[in-house]
Parts: C-alpha cells; structure tokens; sequence
C-alpha cells in the first residue's frame, strides 16, 4: 500500500504520488518532486543538512515522515530567492565565503533565513544557538558566522 | 504499512485499539530514525500531529496538564516560570530543528534513559496521563518507567499529558555531554527544591536502567534543610558533598560508548552538588526579596 502526499512547496501545490508510508519528506521532496536542495546526509537529525521550514517552523526534513506533511506549507532552499534573485542571505553566504563543499548549505541557508526572519538584529550568541543543529565540516563555521551578521545588516539598512 | 492519520484524540484511541500495534508518531525524533536506517517496520504508523488537544496545555488547581506533543519550544518560551525544570531541560534537548517537533510525549514512550524531560518530571513528582477508549488513567511518575525502553504504557493506550505541580521553588537540569547542541547525555540530574511541603525532588538520567529518583538523597537534604527555609544561609560543604555522595550512590550506571561507570557516578555527585549550589543560592535571594 501506498500514500498519495499533497503540500504546498515553495508556493507550488504539489502531489507525490506511490509513496511508502514510512517514506520522509525529505526523500519525497529529492526524489519525487525534482528538489534536491535539501541534502540527504545522516538521516537521523543530527546535521540539520535537510533543514526546510515546514508550517513556518525549521525542522529536519528527515525526521518527518511524508504523509505528516499532508496539506502543509513547505519551503526548501530552491524557494528563498525569487527564481531570478538570491535571498540576501544566500548573497552574504557567497560573498563571505561561507560556502566550502557547499553540502551544509542549503541547511544553512534555511535556518540562517529563518533566524533572521524571527529576529532581525541577533547576538553572536543567538546566531551559535540557532546554528547549533547544522554541521559544517569544512569552514569552522566563522565565515558562516561573517555572513548571517552581514544579512542582518544589509536587511536592516534596507528595511 | 499503514499510515493513520486521527485528527481528534478520541479517533485516535479509537484506531490505536483497532490496531494495538501500530507505532504512534509524533516529532519523529526517534522513530523516523528506525524507519530510515530499516530497523522497525510496524504494520501501522498512527501520526499524531494532526491532533489538536494533544498541542494543548493548561493550568488547574495549582498544576499544569502539558500535552504530550506541546513541543519543547513551546515550553520553553511558555512554561519556563511554571515548570522551570523541565523548561531548563527543554533547551538542551537535540538542536532548534528537533525541539520545534519533539515532545515529553515522545520522551516518555520512548522511556529511554537518557530522555531529558524525564529527570525533571521525576523532581517535579509528575503524573502521565495516558487515554484509551475505555477512559483515562493517571499513572505517577515514579512508576512510569519498567526498564529499558520500556514504560507502563498498555497497548491500547496513547500518552495523551503530563502533569505536574506548578513550581513553588527553584528547579535545576544539568547534563553532561562533548557539546551544547545534539549531546545524548552521559549523565544527568534534575533537582527540584519544594518549599511548600518541605520536600526535595530529585531525577538522574542516563545513569540507571532508566530514569529514576535518589530518595535517600532527598530524605536526607529535606532534613538538612527543614529549619533552613525561612531564614536560608549558605549551606554548609558537608551537607552539599554528602548529597552529592547519596545522589551518586542511586545511580547504576554502565559502561558504554558514551562514559564508563565510575566517570557517571563521579560526574553525578558534581551534578547535583552544583545543581544544589544553583537551586538554594536561587532560594535565598528569593527569601531575602521578600
């Protein structure tokens, strides 16, 4: 037996068809919706590296199993530009070279949007705290750091 | 497998008896993971998220009734003041991704030793209340938990809240772990002081074939402290290192991956003297703004 799965990705309504009941979201949104952004990393919500915001919260797309996401409202890294533009803070992530191997990113990306969504101005305290579940092996998260207070800055003088 | 998707609890319980088997799923912390690594495959899953009084907690003759899947940041940014200790170890659980989905609900079915919801409910003296199709039941906390993952629960049943008295003192959570974010605990202990009836609460994780309480410990610091409410002094060394020694002496730890048995036991009796240092210097200040 089989589920079908509705949501609404990135503004889209979207439908996947045959999935397994125990299948997560994130396998649906890789592997039946064409949106490999959220990186498949350790499968158990230690790495944040499938970070998506479902219902406006960011969770692990993982630990979250398909057919819980029936009906809900879905964003990935695929949906913070606008298609033509980068979000601002994917532009700050290029600039301040926070990106290495680039597989923590998207994750990144998603929380770092998040945080600064929930909390414009934050502390280097609050931006370690709500960076604590995405793993970076490669930059020593400092640049990574560089680039959420280079967003929050560039959002806030232009706001 | 099937996938059942109840959007009141009373359907809830009624398709938990339909199929006693089928495994609840809520933050999906733990059994998202058995699904992903091939580990269990239960014949139903009975996703709980679309159930609305489950994400509900309330107040009542000086108690809460928390929900079972009220996630750890709502209590957190709620419950901070009413249940202290459990919203301390609210912050340490997993990262900002897991707390938005998991629950004491999840910690609870789960009954793993390491759960840090459950050393606080334990201080706190907290009642589960689990509900079937024939009715409610309260179960105390302290005989909640059987062995290893494994619970009071009855098959039929779903863990639909916890209770416990509002806070009339300071609580405390510490754990020991490689790092802030995403640490199971090596050990832990949650403390919770009740000046209304004079008695003390205690919870160690991680450190026993399941969470469980330090009586011996509580007895002795409630007497320790029964004419030192009113007018609270700093405590003396021995009485804190003695209390360290009972807590640890509770405990019956393990060897494993994580910690050996003596570091558990050491490590508990730093604990719980440093989480008694927090909870009676927290006293007094209460005491002296009066």
């Amino acid at each position: 037996m089989t589920i079908r799965v509705t949501m609404t990705v990135n503004g889209d309504e979207l439908t996947a068809d045959d999935v397994w009941e125990g299948e997560s979201l994130l396998y649906v949104l890789r592997e039946r919706l064409g949106l490999p952004g959220s990186k498949n990393a350790c499968e158990q919500g230690e790495c944040g590296s499938c970070t998506v915001l479902l219902g406006g919260e960011v969770v692990c797309a993982c630990l979250v199993a398909a057919g819980q996401a029936e009906g809900a409202d879905v964003v990935t890294v695929e949906g913070l530009g606008d298609g033509e533009q980068l979000a601002t803070i994917q532009e700050t992530f290029v600039e301040s070279g926070a990106v290495q191997c680039g597989f923590c990113t998207p994750g990144l990306l998603v929380t770092a949007f998040d945080l600064l969504n929930r909390d414009p101005d934050p502390t280097d305290a609050t931006i370690r705290e709500a960076l604590a579940g995405n793993l970076c092996r490669c930059t020593g998260y400092e640049k990574i750091l560089d680039a959420v207070r280079l967003a929050a800055t560039r959002q806030s003088s232009s706001a | 497998m099937e996938f059942l998707r109840p959007t009141s609890l009373s359907e809830a319980c009624q398709l938990k008896a339909e199929h006693p088997d089928a495994v609840p799923l809520c933050g999906g912390t733990d059994v998202m993971v058995d699904l992903n690594f091939d580990r269990r495959r239960p014949e139903a899953l009975l996703d709980l998220t679309a159930v609305p009084e489950l994400y509900e907690w309330s107040r009542y003759d000086g108690r809460l009734r928390i929900g079972a899947a009220v996630p750890y940041t709502a209590i957190i940014e709620q419950l901070a003041t009413e249940a202290p200790g459990l919203a301390i170890a609210s912050r340490t659980v997993g990262s900002p991704q897991i707390r938005n989905r998991a629950s004491v609900g999840g910690n609870l079915g789960s009954a793993s030793p390491a759960g840090d919801a459950l050393p606080p409910l334990l201080a706190a003296n907290g009642e589960v209340e689990t509900m079937s199709t024939t009715g409610a039941r309260r179960i105390p906390i302290h005989e909640f938990f059987l062995g290893p993952k494994h619970n009071a629960l009855r098959p039929e049943e779903l863990i639909a809240a916890v209770h416990v008295p509002v806070a009339s003192g300071p609580q405390q959570y510490a754990k020991v772990g490689t790092r802030n974010a995403m640490v199971i605990a090596v050990c832990s202990f949650s403390l919770a002081l009740h000046p209304d009836t004079g008695r003390i609460g205690t919870g160690i994780g991680s450190a026993a074939p399941t969470p469980r309480a330090a009586p011996e410990a509580e007895d002795f610091l409630a007497a320790e402290l029964a004419d030192r409410w009113t007018a609270p002094d700093e405590l003396p060394d021995d009485v804190v290192r003695r209390f360290g020694e009972l807590v640890a002496a509770a405990a019956e730890p393990i060897d494993d991956v994580r910690g050996t048995a003596d570091y558990r036991r050491h490590a508990l009796s730093v604990l719980a003297r440093r989480t008694l240092t927090w909870t009676w210097a927290e006293h007094r200040s209460q005491e002296r703004a009066q």
